[in-house]
């Protein structure tokens, strides 16, 4: 699995639906994530991924849809 | 000497206005006067702090130099390590004279110098935050006359809203240009209006003319029931209380951010219709929005994040349960040390615990539970009733009430 692979298995997982192509959704004005999942999706990018984000780093329009989450991920990388 | 308090009265405003007006004529040539700046921040705080309120002007002095000093340290310690306990120490020491002041009112006998001044947990919001950001790595480096402005920027000193190191000092930084300024002060001298009308007009009208009446009224009830004191009145007194917490609240920041805007700092907004949350969720993301903000930013995720780390919770739905209720109850304990605050705190947290349970429920039964106009309606109906509720508890009526 490539990281953007990763990265919609995660959300799929914590959202419970399938974003594969909706890489444009808003997560949060949607109410698919909240800080609880968001905390989730943080810890599962450290572990799947290997890329520390630490909570500050977490500014939400930077991460509010997963083709921005990929963006920043690669970015962080 | 004279001395005024923040939006206070119509002579503050003429004050600030007249002091506003360099920076202004600045800014639209293109211009930040940060010296100018620096001496009008100085003189409305000797105006804030000065004349009969000296002590809290030299709690205030006492506190930032021992603030700046903290921070300016772990930022040169963390350049080059970064141990746990040292960041936790800081952070503990950062919040210090925080807890003592909040502590002090359970010593009534204690006459000593009192090291509280209005405003004191707004700026402890400020330092915790940049030394948990200090901690992460988003802020690097500091200077302390960047960090002075930021903790001392007037606008928003007494009661917030609570900004961000990295957001305030993008703003400082930049001038911007001509048509985005006028835009701000467009929206500036909307905001300000907004407040007059909230704080002297529907605050006034909620707070001083109709909540001394339903007050009386309801005290003179207080043997109804069976002694419980639950009476109309005390219905009434809720619904006063809540409008009149909202109109002189929101008005009150609607001020802060205006003067900001007019400065050319995006101060981010405090409310944004809170009646009109379909839950205590939503609610949260609607009302003092900075502070409900910064809980989840610094409390509730720093919390789920450490503790899911660690793996001590595994459960998903045990661990939100768990962070809400540290949160809610930490926010209860900010806003002081008596039941009625710790008890809303508690509210809080069982409310939103009641509606997670209920929002993951109607997730899986999406098809099964009916969703149009009126259900919506229902749900804003019965989230303002409890919202109300525990603003009838933080108003600390019903202590006078019973006890």
């Amino acid at each position: 699995m490539n990281d953007t692979e990763k990265i919609y298995s995660i959300l799929n997982d914590l959202t419970g639906e399938d974003l594969t192509d909706k890489g444009d959704t808003n997560l949060f004005d949607t109410g698919l994530l909240d800080s609880m999942a968001t905390v989730q999706l943080l810890l599962e990018i450290e572990t799947e991924i290997g890329v520390e984000v630490p909570v500050s780093e977490f500014e939400r329009s930077e991460w509010e849809t997963p083709n921005k989450i990929i963006a920043k991920v690669g970015s962080l990388k | 000497m004279i001395n005024l308090q923040p939006y206070s009265n119509p002579n503050y405003f003429m004050i600030l206005l007249a002091a506003l007006l360099p920076i202004m004529i600045g800014l639209y040539f293109g211009r930040r006067l940060k010296i100018y700046e620096a001496l009008f921040t100085f003189s409305f705080l000797v105006l804030t702090f000065g004349g009969d309120h000296w002590h809290q002007g030299v709690a205030l002095i006492i506190y930032t130099i021992y603030q700046v000093g903290l921070t300016m340290g772990f930022e040169r310690y963390r350049r080059t390590k970064n141990q746990t306990s040292i960041f936790v120490s800081t952070v503990l020491l950062s919040i210090l004279p925080l807890v003592i002041v909040k502590f002090t009112p359970l010593f009534p006998n204690d006459h000593s110098f009192n090291i509280g001044f209005l405003g004191i947990s707004y700026l402890t919001f400020k330092t915790v935050q940049v030394i948990m950001e200090l901690r992460d790595g988003t802020i690097k480096e500091i200077s302390w006359q960047q960090y002075l402005q930021f903790l001392l920027f007037f606008p928003t000193i007494s009661s917030g809203p609570i900004d961000r190191y990295r957001r305030f000092i993008k703003d400082y930084d930049h001038v911007p240009d001509r048509k985005t300024y006028l835009a701000d002060v467009d929206q500036a001298v909307f905001y300000l209006f907004q407040g007059f009308l909230y704080k002297y007009i529907l605050g006034y009208i909620f707070g001083t003319l109709l909540l001394p009446n339903v007050s009386q009224a309801a005290l003179s009830q207080r043997y109804a029931l069976g002694g419980t004191g639950i009476s109309w009145y005390l219905l009434a007194y809720m619904y006063v209380y809540s409008m009149y917490l909202f109109f002189d609240f929101a008005g009150y920041s609607l001020f802060a951010v205006s003067i900001s805007y007019f400065m050319g700092i995006k101060t981010p907004m405090n409310f944004n219709k809170p009646f009109l949350a379909h839950n205590i969720k939503e609610f949260w993301n609607r009302w003092h929005m900075t502070l409900s903000f910064w809980f989840r930013d610094f409390i509730f995720m720093r919390f789920t994040f450490w503790v899911m780390k660690h793996h001590w919770v595994k459960n998903r739905v045990r661990m939100s349960q768990l962070a809400y209720l540290v949160n809610f109850l930490v926010m209860g304990f900010w806003h002081g040390i008596t039941w009625y605050y710790i008890v809303y705190g508690l509210f809080h947290a069982a409310a939103i615990i009641l509606n997670d349970y209920w929002l993951r429920y109607k997730k899986k039964h999406a098809d099964q539970i009916p969703h149009n106009k009126w259900t919506e309606g229902l749900a804003i109906f019965a989230t303002f009733n409890i919202v109300c509720f525990s603003f009838l508890i933080f108003s600390g009526f019903l202590n006078q009430l019973w006890f």
